[in-house]
């Protein structure tokens, strides 16, 4: 007994109170971007934005959140009820699900996988199901058609994802994450890749349905999109996947391409400061970028966002793992290449 | 029993148990539901049988691309499903034919495998199978799939040329009288072509063109 | 126990905290939330009028076209994973290997193009 619990019991329990640790640290991340984004947006349309609860509206978020925690929740008599009720569900689990491979340091990642580029991409792809169940679930016409849009628009910009994915593997010769910052060392890959960084932001931007590309929630004519029929903590949820994903998504961005951990030069007052900041910083930075998009921008009509994915993001991106391919073979400039 | 044996139990009775779910649940949706299960599951023997490439995959293609057609399908279309119930008993004995030749097909497949621990023949070039711990899986497949198996990769290549054409001339129907845009020609209109100016004049004289 | 499976406990421990995360807040949510159903509450939303019909009802075919080719691109860059990690061993027959393929494909993306399926109405 005293041998199965030091052998499997302790070990167990370590292990999840790590990734209490990192869920927990994420959510906090999470709502003070919802506070970040409101600031910011106050800032540009010269508001003061929230200021009211705590110092500097600081205390907001979770105010926000005891709101809708004690709101009640509404589950239509014309949807279907287990399925209504899991899509947010799963839509927020996963968004947590996929922090176990990121790494934020050398050698500090939950789960070291090789193939850990395949598990955020397969995570990423099982984000269309949240919102297809949500919509078909509540069984009433602004959700479906919000569902829809949602679920067309995701798959379309995926496959251009998953294009820029192979040019940064090309460069990288391996699926692990920590390789793949590891193969920065030199040269951050933003600077020889940066028209697919440029595709890949905007992506990125399209996958986590953000402005110019929020079509499922176009307010003025679908209401909410596919979560216009969920109320109280299970539309909180949908919320916070949405902006859970935009943190992956950033630190995804940070980690292809602009050297994860690394600091931006090798030399002394730079890598003084740790490497978890250094991603922090450049999360952030991406994220800023992501609100000043929202503040800056109109948003783009359908049959735009799918020429845009389909038409010149595919055929572009594709001649980029050509290209990329070609230079780096016959340059011998691949990785492993004698 | 080790973990292992534990989760591959648990990995394979729950595949089953969701696959007998597939074929019996009234609601087709809730079947597209359980065969994503079903997919899940496989992915995780994938795991156990150290497949980590192959189990990724199979979530990406199966589960991301492949049920979210199905889901579309059953979820948007309409069908009755007292009539899918009534197909049944016509259909089983095609279904049967089609269960037994793909059981054939398995039998057949694992018993010419000559050497379990081994080596698969195909195409007549033989590998050992690499130590995972040196050699990823996806370095595995990849040293081999392009070169070694050329035309069969090549003929894969064909597969999806026909799936795409096929999927283009049974879904496309040209729509009368829609409106394109066409981005290029916007953007090479000249004002020159498009605007005039008129000189006005003052009032009660009217406007003259040209 | 096997390395390669001791990597993917975390992540079979993450998922499962992930999830029991999401189910607390949501059955919190219940608890903590005073529920007073009523027959309008329920009520599908729709914009000042009762719902006319069901809504779930069959749409543009076009929805379908994009999913499936979205199947075969994902399969294509399914295909491209494993040659992007291992070109440098396979060298310049891998890659014309590879090339071919996408030629293929190529040729069915253009197909695509001039037969207008890309274009949305």
């Amino acid at each position: 007994m005293a041998e199965f619990l030091s052998e499997y019991l302790w070990p167990l329990v370590l292990l999840i109170l790590q990734v209490v640790a990192i869920i927990v640290a994420l959510l906090i991340a999470v709502a003070y971007l919802t506070y970040a984004e409101r600031k910011v947006l106050a800032a540009i349309q010269l508001r003061r934005g929230p200021n009211v609860v705590g110092p500097f509206g600081l205390l907001q978020p979770f105010a926000d959140g005891l709101k809708l925690l004690t709101k009640e929740t509404i589950i239509p008599t014309v949807a279907n009820k287990v399925i209504f009720i899991t899509a947010p569900i799963l839509t927020f689990g996963l968004s947590l699900a996929a922090w176990a491979v990121i790494p934020v340091n050398d050698g500090w990642v939950m789960a070291d996988i090789n193939v850990g580029i395949l598990y955020l991409f397969a995570i990423s792809s099982l984000g269309v199901y949240g919102i297809i169940m949500a919509g078909w679930a509540s069984n009433s016409k602004y959700p479906f058609l919000g569902a829809l849009r949602s679920a067309a628009q995701m798959v379309s910009y995926e496959v251009s994802i998953g294009l820029v994915l192979i040019t940064v593997l090309l460069c990288v010769g391996s699926l692990n994450l920590s390789d793949i910052v590891r193969a920065q060392q030199g040269l951050w890959f933003v600077l020889p890749l940066f028209p697919m960084f440029v595709v890949f932001f905007i992506s990125a931007l399209a996958e986590t349905n953000r402005t110019p590309f929020d079509l499922p929630e176009a307010e003025a004519e679908l209401v909410a999109g596919f979560f216009s029929e969920y109320s109280s903590m299970s539309f909180a949820m949908f919320y916070l996947a949405e902006y859970a994903n935009m943190i992956l998504m950033s630190t995804l961005m940070s980690i292809l391409f602009l050297g994860g951990w690394l600091p931006p030069l090798n030399i002394a007052p730079f890598t003084d400061i740790p490497g978890p900041i250094w991603l922090g910083l450049k999360v952030a930075c991406i994220l800023f970028c992501f609100i000043w998009i929202r503040a800056t921008f109109p948003r783009y009509r359908y049959d735009q966002l799918m020429r845009l994915g389909w038409k010149v993001f595919l055929p572009f991106s594709l001649f980029w793992v050509v290209l990329t391919a070609g230079v780096l073979l016959y340059a011998g400039w691949l990785p492993g290449q004698s | 029993m080790t973990i292992q044996e534990i989760a591959f139990y648990i990995f394979s009775s729950v595949a089953i148990i969701a696959s007998l779910m597939v074929v019996s649940a009234r609601n087709p949706v809730h079947s597209v539901l359980f065969l994503i299960v079903v997919f899940f599951n496989a992915a995780g023997l994938f795991l156990l049988a150290g497949a980590e490439f192959l189990a990724l995959i199979l979530l990406i293609v199966y589960v991301g691309a492949v049920a979210v057609l199905f889901l579309f399908v059953v979820m948007m279309m309409d069908i009755n499903f007292a009539t899918i119930r009534q197909g049944f008993v016509r259909y089983f004995p095609f279904a049967g034919l089609v269960g037994l030749i793909l059981l054939a097909e398995i039998i057949f497949a694992i018993t010419s495998i000559p050497d379990v621990g081994g080596r698969a023949t195909l195409g007549g070039v033989a590998h050992p199978i690499p130590d995972p711990q040196q050699v990823s899986n996806a370095h595995a497949l990849g040293r081999i799939l392009y070169t070694d198996y050329f035309y069969v990769f090549q003929l894969a290549g064909i597969v999806l040329l026909v799936a795409m054409i096929g999927a283009i001339v049974l879904t496309l129907r040209e729509r009368p009288g829609s409106k394109h845009q066409n981005i290029g020609r916007q953007s090479y209109r000249s004002s020159s072509d498009t605007l005039q100016l008129i000189q006005d004049k003052p009032s009660g004289q009217g406007v003259h063109n040209g | 126990m096997d390395v390669l499976l001791k990597e993917y406990l975390p992540v079979v421990v993450f998922l499962g905290v992930a999830f029991a995360i999401s189910c607390a807040a949501v059955i919190a949510s219940l608890i903590a939330a005073w529920q007073k159903p009523d027959t309008e509450k329920l009520s599908s939303y729709e914009c000042g009028f009762e719902p006319f019909d069901d809504a779930r009802r069959p749409f543009d075919v076009r929805f379908y076209l994009v999913s499936i080719l979205f199947i075969i691109f994902d399969l294509e860059v399914a295909f491209l994973f494993p040659w992007a990690i291992s070109l440098a061993d396979i060298g310049t027959f891998g890659f014309w290997s590879m090339m071919l393929f996408l030629a293929i494909l190529t040729i069915g993306f253009i197909y695509e193009w001039k037969k207008g399926a890309l274009e949305w109405e």
